[in-house]
């Protein structure tokens, strides 16, 4: 066996193996499946559908949630940025303003002037004063850069058409990364001045460093033309190319994703500075910015595996419990339907036996009375002569003949005979005991063993005495008849519930052929012909145990023995006389 | 004392061959095929028995049972069936018959029977004209 068939159900292979008149009406495995698929489809449709949704929503809110915040982020980032620069352009402005150009030109007030910006907004390097031709007449910084040249420099040529300047990230003559903001000032004789501040590039450096901090990804200022301007995490060093597109000019912040050269998903955020030639960029994995998601996404996914496998387990049990119902339900009405047929032929053929048995009775009470007559005549004068004792003889053998002829068409009228019950208690025990003492001597002489195993708790039920003593007798003298000598009989009885009695009787005696089975109640079904049985003893018997309101069934193997099932109603035979006169009554009338 | 009995049953053959047995036995036998054909006699009243088959077409043994009970309740029915069964035996005997046998029936039993039944109505007719002749002196006012 192997170990599938320990959970595979009853029904399974009953559609394709059964055959014949026992074969299901159902395609129970067909039902199965479509209970299980039915089932299946109802239960998971919406939740893979609700699961899906969910994930689809989550995912789209986990999007839009990032987008949010690089959003957030970035605009606040550009306002901080523009704000420092134009704060800064803005007191350039004023000095210039507030100052005249005698009065800048002078390197203690000069100084003064730094001195009192980095205390108050602070970000400056150094401050230079440049005249009209291009040159650094005053410097105040850690640089020797008083006296340079700056005609040809772009900040210079661009500040003269447009009157102040921020510049780009820059080496400049200094050789480090730097910004500087010019304004340009005209002077009353037409010519002009212009005032330079350098702003070290730390300040952005330290405000981006912020935004890094907040997990959102990289983020730094480029130039228009995609050079780096503050350090990156990973996107190149300072004044190299970006390896990625800048993103066209917009007014606000935009946030979009794209790939970047690897291949990745990547979250950019951007914001144009106003007045400044900066790109404001972030930049964020996507996959790492969705890893809370990502999360979320695992337990749905975990739900959704374990809801399903729990509904298919479910669907399966059910599907399996329920077609197994159905299939028993089946099986059992295809046996009630077999047994009802098998009871129906049994009746038509004892009412055949009866009427055939019936019309043979006139026709020997004829020739009853004519050998009669004929014994008569012989017995009353000195008629035959010389024969007369022969004849007196043969007539003798003719009543013999018809007497054995009315033996036979007694019982088989005693199959038809309904209702002639004589109901009382019974004590199972005590019918046995006294079949068995009829049999008694054949045991002892034939050597066989009778085990009489009953159950201690039968108790009496209301019974014909007679008609189960008649049953008994014929089972046991079928047993002896099929055993040898020293075979063995076993008697059993039992309660399988509190309705029937269950009664057996087994021998190892020569069994029945298998195909001779489903004829032993048959009436003239005898494999005892030669020996002189008449093929009624198992026929009367059916018919007794009928009228007892009972059921007989055989198992044989042959060699083996025969075993015979009898169950017995203990209730419902009370009163069963008066039923059956009253039906008698109405089929004569 | 000799007998006098009617055979009714279908079997011509079966009812004549047992008449004859009947009057090998010294006994005064009548047949008739049918109960119809026996009512319709105006001597029932007079038999000792009357052996009545149980099954026969047109009017059964039954029937003709409560038929001849009605007319005479003295006469004594002895019922003779091929197909006996406990029900109509009891039936039968409720009715009034005196007794059911099985086809084929044993002569002797039979005989014994018919001498039952004679003797029975002897007395029954005995007491009738006692009772009779008791009611006329009863009648009588002197």
């Amino acid at each position: 066996m192997s170990k599938l068939s320990v959970i595979r159900p009853v029904f399974w292979d009953q559609g394709a193996a059964g055959a014949g008149n026992d074969r299901p009406h159902f395609d129970f495995r067909r039902i199965w499946k479509r209970a299980v698929v039915l089932m299946l489809c109802v239960a998971l449709m919406p939740l893979l559908a609700l699961a899906w949704f969910d994930y689809r929503v989550t995912q789209q809110y986990s999007e839009n949630e990032i987008a949010l915040q690089v959003d957030r982020l970035v605009s606040n980032a550009k306002r901080t940025v523009a704000f420092f620069l134009e704060e800064r352009q803005a007191a350039l402005e004023f000095i210039v303003n507030e100052y005249s150009f005698a009065e800048l030109d002078d390197d203690r007030r000069l100084a003064g002037i730094l001195d009192n910006l980095g205390a108050s907004i602070g970000g400056f390097t150094d401050l230079g004063l440049f005249t009209a031709d291009g040159r650094q007449i005053r410097y105040i910084g850690p640089y020797a850069l008083k006296d340079q040249d700056y005609r040809d420099e772009a900040w210079f040529r661009e500040v003269v058409s447009a009157g102040s300047h921020i510049s780009d990230v820059y080496l400049g003559f200094r050789g480090e990364p730097h910004i500087v903001i010019a304004v340009k000032r005209e002077k009353k004789d037409g010519s002009f001045f212009v005032l330079r501040a350098t702003l070290n590039t730390a300040w952005f450096n330290e405000q981006l460093a912020h935004i890094k901090e907040r997990g959102v990804g990289d983020s730094f200022l480029v130039n228009h033309d995609g050079v780096i301007q503050t350090p990156t995490l990973a996107h190149g060093e300072v004044l190299d190319p970006l390896p990625l597109a800048i993103p066209p000019y917009a007014e606000d912040t935009r946030v979009y994703t794209t790939t970047d050269g690897a291949g990745r998903e990547i979250v950019m955020g951007y914001a144009y500075i106003p007045g400044a030639p900066f790109v404001l960029l972030t930049i964020g994995d996507k996959g790492e910015l969705l890893r809370p998601w990502l999360g979320t996404r695992l337990v749905v996914v975990v739900f959704l595996v374990v809801a399903s496998l729990l509904i298919i387990l479910v669907v399966l049990g059910v599907a399996t419990n329920l077609v197994n119902d159905i299939y028993r339900a089946d099986l059992e009405r295809a046996m009630a339907l077999r047994e009802a047929a098998k009871a129906s032929k049994l009746a038509s053929l004892g009412r055949l036996a009866a009427g055939v048995a019936h019309e043979i009775n006139n026709p020997l009470a004829i020739i009853n009375e004519k050998a009669g007559l004929l014994s008569d005549l012989l017995g009353a004068g000195e008629n035959g002569g010389a024969n007369r004792e022969k004849l007196l003889g043969l007539v003798a053998s003719i009543h013999r003949a018809v007497e054995r002829c009315a033996g036979i068409t007694r019982r088989l009228l005693g199959f038809a005979r309904p209702g002639d019950i004589k109901v009382e208690m019974v004590e199972l025990s005590e019918v046995i005991r006294e079949v068995m003492e009829f049999h008694g001597k054949e045991a002892e002489h034939r050597d066989i063993r009778v085990n009489l195993e009953l159950d201690s708790e039968l108790p009496a039920f209301p019974s014909d005495r007679n008609k189960l003593q008649q049953i008994f007798l014929n089972l046991v003298g079928n047993a002896f008849a099929a055993m040898n000598d020293g075979g063995h009989l076993y008697i059993t009885g039992s309660l399988p519930d509190e309705n029937y009695l269950l009664i057996t009787v087994t021998d190892d005696g020569c069994g029945i052929a298998e195909e001779d089975l489903k004829k032993v109640f048959e009436p003239f079904f005898s494999t005892k012909t030669r020996i002189g049985g008449t093929g009624l003893g198992l026929f009367v018997t059916y018919g007794l145990v009928r009228e007892l309101r009972g059921q007989i069934r055989v198992e044989s193997s042959q060699g083996v023995g025969t075993r015979f099932f009898i169950t017995l109603p203990l209730q419902g035979l009370e009163g069963e006389e008066e039923n059956k006169g009253n039906e008698h009554a109405h089929s004569v009338g | 004392m000799e007998e006098k009995i009617l055979l009714i049953d279908d079997e011509a053959e079966f009812v004549e061959t047992l008449a004859a047995r009947m009057r090998a036995r010294k006994m005064t036998v009548t047949t008739a095929t049918s109960a119809v054909e026996a009512l319709g006699r105006d001597d029932v009243d007079a038999y000792d028995a009357i052996v009545l088959d149980l099954q026969m077409p047109g009017m059964d043994g039954l029937a003709a049972l409560e038929e001849i009970k009605k007319r005479n309740p003295k006469l004594q029915v002895i019922l003779l069936t091929g197909k006996a069964t406990v029900e109509k035996g009891v039936k039968a005997m409720k009715m009034g018959a005196m007794d059911l046998l099985e086809k084929p029936a044993d002569i002797e039993e039979l005989t014994e029977k018919i001498k039952e039944a004679g003797g029975r109505k002897m007395v029954l007719v005995k007491e009738a004209s006692e009772n009779e002749i008791k009611e006329i002196i009863g009648s009588k006012s002197w």
